[in-house]
């Protein structure tokens, strides 16, 4: 359930980001940033909209940890309260 | 009385739709105001007034699509005075549109060169036109062997070509071309010129990035996720710095010579998502600071990508700096946007081997490449510009 709310949250914030995205096609287990075609600008504007909405802040150190739509759903999971 | 024309925007802009006005008749303007709106190929850009005055009289109304150079508001200059009531309206014009005596009102640039030269002789006759108008024709884009002249001994006059581009607008159907292929053919005119006109020159060389990372990853640290800064900042602040040890390549090459500016306005190519690129301007680059950068960057990302460019930000770029390393891309051989005579690529930041006194290490390395223009400078130059800038991000504290 909560894994469900984050997904949506994900998808509503990068949305306008990449207005022409299908999601549907996005698989969990790809390279997101490269699947989605977005730049580190991006990225970090993504990261931002999804503090305000989940207010968990991703150090730059994790950047790494995130590759993937699992990945995030996962990392976000267990920091949010 | 000064005249407010319809801007050249690009390398490629021969005309705009006007789409709105932000002020009416009587209105005070100062200059850099933002006073309408044009749509080019790169979307809405908003236009900048270049004088202090108030509005006179409204020539273009929203919706017309004009040539660059046409007059499309007159602006009454400080200590002028009205010239007659609005009410009375002035005599109709002999022509729809009137043009600005374009070398007057703007600075040299691109548009001013059409692709083809303009023939000198028709049909094997010397043409009688005099050199302003020959400037107006190629300015306008109109093709001589088509006008008919109408001044003394037929020479043709400034009069005649306004007509015939007129004529020629109003040939040209206004057919719906997609954004997306209006802005492929300006990018294919302007890099074709490029290509055709420059001959280029390139230099790379790796820098090592591990004092740039370090002390970006500690600063951001410190700063919230909203203040974080991107490692393409202090490239952009390193490049600015280093035009001031090599001022030859920020400028531009107008009439076979180099016009060195002062003022570094760095063009950063932004990528569209529905295709294409524009490099507009990051205005004074070497006078922010890393959080100030952020923020202009920031700005100009989102309203490059949101359409709502300002006509300064398409025409004041001194240099233009590419950056592909979120692609993984290793190195950029870059193509200069003319005017401008140099172009700085940056590829990714990636892992690699790098040995030094003796010694063999990891570090994080850039590889930083140069296209330059040879007419205005050489090899030797270049290779100083890119050593300046690597000297800049080996000590990132100082940017």
């Amino acid at each position: 359930m909560k894994e469900e709310l984050i997904r949506e949250t994900i998808f509503r914030v990068l949305r306008p980001i990449t207005p022409e995205a299908d999601f549907d096609e996005l698989a969990p287990d790809e390279n997101m940033q490269e699947v989605l075609d977005i730049d580190s600008f991006d990225v970090l504007n993504f990261f931002i909209q999804l503090y305000e909405e989940l207010g968990v802040e991703i150090p730059e150190e994790d950047y790494g940890e995130i590759i993937t739509l699992n990945d995030l759903i996962g990392y976000l999971a267990i920091r949010i309260e | 009385m000064a005249e407010f024309c319809m801007p050249s925007l690009g390398a490629d802009m021969k005309e705009g739709i006007l789409v709105k006005w932000k002020v009416e008749p009587g209105d005070q303007v100062k200059r850099g105001d933002i006073i309408s709106e044009v749509e080019t190929q790169k979307g809405i850009i908003e236009i900048e007034v270049f004088t202090d005055g108030t509005i006179e009289q409204i020539l273009v109304h929203p919706g017309e699509k004009v040539p660059v150079g046409t007059v499309l508001a007159t602006i009454r200059v400080p200590g002028e005075e009205a010239k007659a009531p609005r009410e009375e309206r002035p005599p109709e014009p002999t022509f729809k549109y009137k043009f600005c005596m374009i070398s007057a009102q703007h600075k040299e640039g691109p548009a001013k060169r059409p692709p083809e030269p303009t023939p000198v002789t028709t049909a094997g006759k010397r043409l009688k036109i005099s050199p302003s108008a020959r400037k107006l024709a190629a300015e306008l884009a109109v093709n001589l062997s088509t006008v008919q002249g109408t001044g003394q001994g037929n020479a043709i006059t400034r009069a005649d070509i306004e007509r015939a581009a007129e004529a020629q607008n109003a040939a040209a159907p206004l057919a719906p071309v997609k954004p997306e292929a209006g802005m492929r053919q300006a990018i294919a005119t302007a890099m074709a010129r490029s290509n055709r006109e420059i001959p280029h020159y390139y230099l790379a060389t790796h820098i090592d990035m591990s004092n740039t990372m370090r002390w970006l990853a500690s600063e951001n640290k410190k700063r919230s996720i909203k203040e974080r800064i991107l490692p393409v900042v202090p490239l952009i602040k390193a490049t600015a710095l280093a035009l001031g040890k090599v001022p030859e390549l920020n400028g531009f090459w107008i009439d076979d010579r180099l016009q060195l500016q002062e003022a570094v306005h760095v063009g950063f190519a932004i990528s569209l998502r529905q295709g294409g690129l524009v490099a507009p301007a990051i205005h004074h680059a070497d006078l922010k600071s890393l959080p100030e950068l952020m923020e202009a960057l920031h700005d100009l990302i989102t309203r490059t990508r949101g359409g709502r460019l300002r006509s300064s930000e398409l025409t004041d770029a001194t240099i233009t700096v590419t950056c592909l390393g979120d692609l993984g891309v290793e190195t950029v051989y870059g193509v200069i946007y003319p005017p401008q005579v140099a172009l700085v690529g940056f590829g990714k930041i990636m892992e690699q081997p790098w040995a030094e006194n003796g010694m063999l290490g990891i570090r994080p390395v850039l590889t930083t490449s140069l296209a330059a223009d040879h007419r205005a400078t050489d090899g030797h130059r270049g290779a100083q510009f890119l050593e300046a800038l690597n000297q800049y991000l080996q000590k990132p504290e100082e940017l």
